[in-house]
């Protein structure tokens, strides 16, 4: 199991999901019609690191985390 | 050295004199620091924000290796949760022996911070919390989870 949190303003509690691969958590989180208006906004980091490769393997007990678009200062 | 991370607007006088007297210890020829004060516009009582610390010290530490190749160091310091108008919730320096790569350095980096420091801003309006989507910025490498293959 991977961990899937969601950080800011998207207002949804962490999910455990079954996934070997960022692919996978793409294909979970593109069923989920509370997503769709994030998806092509969010950034990606694994054990928070970021990643930008879809095909990044993943194994039991990552963390995976949605970031939406940022503002600081 | 980490971000500093406060509950509410910044004392910016003593974290600004703080600073100062670490820099002073030191030799170095330019200290530019960079004050962000929360604007009263658009009906706003105060601005609010979330952040992801991990994240934030990981992108933090990049800079910091960045600025010290360049001779430079770098300080940090940000708001958590609700922050009033005329008060600060953002503060950056940059300590350089030279003022030419202090100068370059504070722009690079606060342009950089407001595209991809993991700091989440909202408005607060009669209120009620809302976050300030129009002004927010998609990090380095969003979109991958819309993508199908």
């Amino acid at each position: 199991m991977v961990r899937i949190e969601f950080l800011g303003p998207i207002a949804k509690t962490s999910i455990d999901i079954e996934a070997s691969s960022l692919k996978d958590v793409a294909l979970y989180l593109q069923q989920d019609s509370e997503l769709s208006v994030w998806l092509d906004k969010l950034a990606i980091a694994v054990n928070d690191t970021m990643v930008c490769d879809l095909d990044h393997i993943l194994k039991d007990g990552d963390k995976i985390s949605l970031l939406p678009p940022v503002c600081g200062g | 050295m980490m971000v500093e991370i406060y509950d509410g607007p910044l004392d910016v006088k003593a974290i600004f004199s703080n600073w100062l007297d670490e820099g002073m210890e030191r030799n170095w020829g330019a200290f530019i620091p960079f004050v962000g004060i929360v604007r009263e516009e658009g009906g706003i009582e105060a601005l609010s924000f979330d952040i992801y610390e991990p994240i934030l010290n990981t992108w933090f530490d990049d800079w910091q290796a960045k600025a010290n190749k360049r001779g430079a160091i770098l300080k940090m310091a940000h708001s958590r949760g609700d922050v009033r108008v005329h008060t600060s919730s953002y503060m950056s320096a940059v300590f350089s022996p030279k003022r030419r790569v202090a100068l370059e350095l504070i722009d690079e980096f606060v342009e950089d911070f407001k595209a991809n420091a993991p700091i989440w801003k909202y408005d607060i309006i009669n209120g009620k919390r809302v976050y300030a989507e129009d002004r927010s910025t998609p990090m380095n490498g969003a979109g991958l989870m819309s993508k199908k293959d």
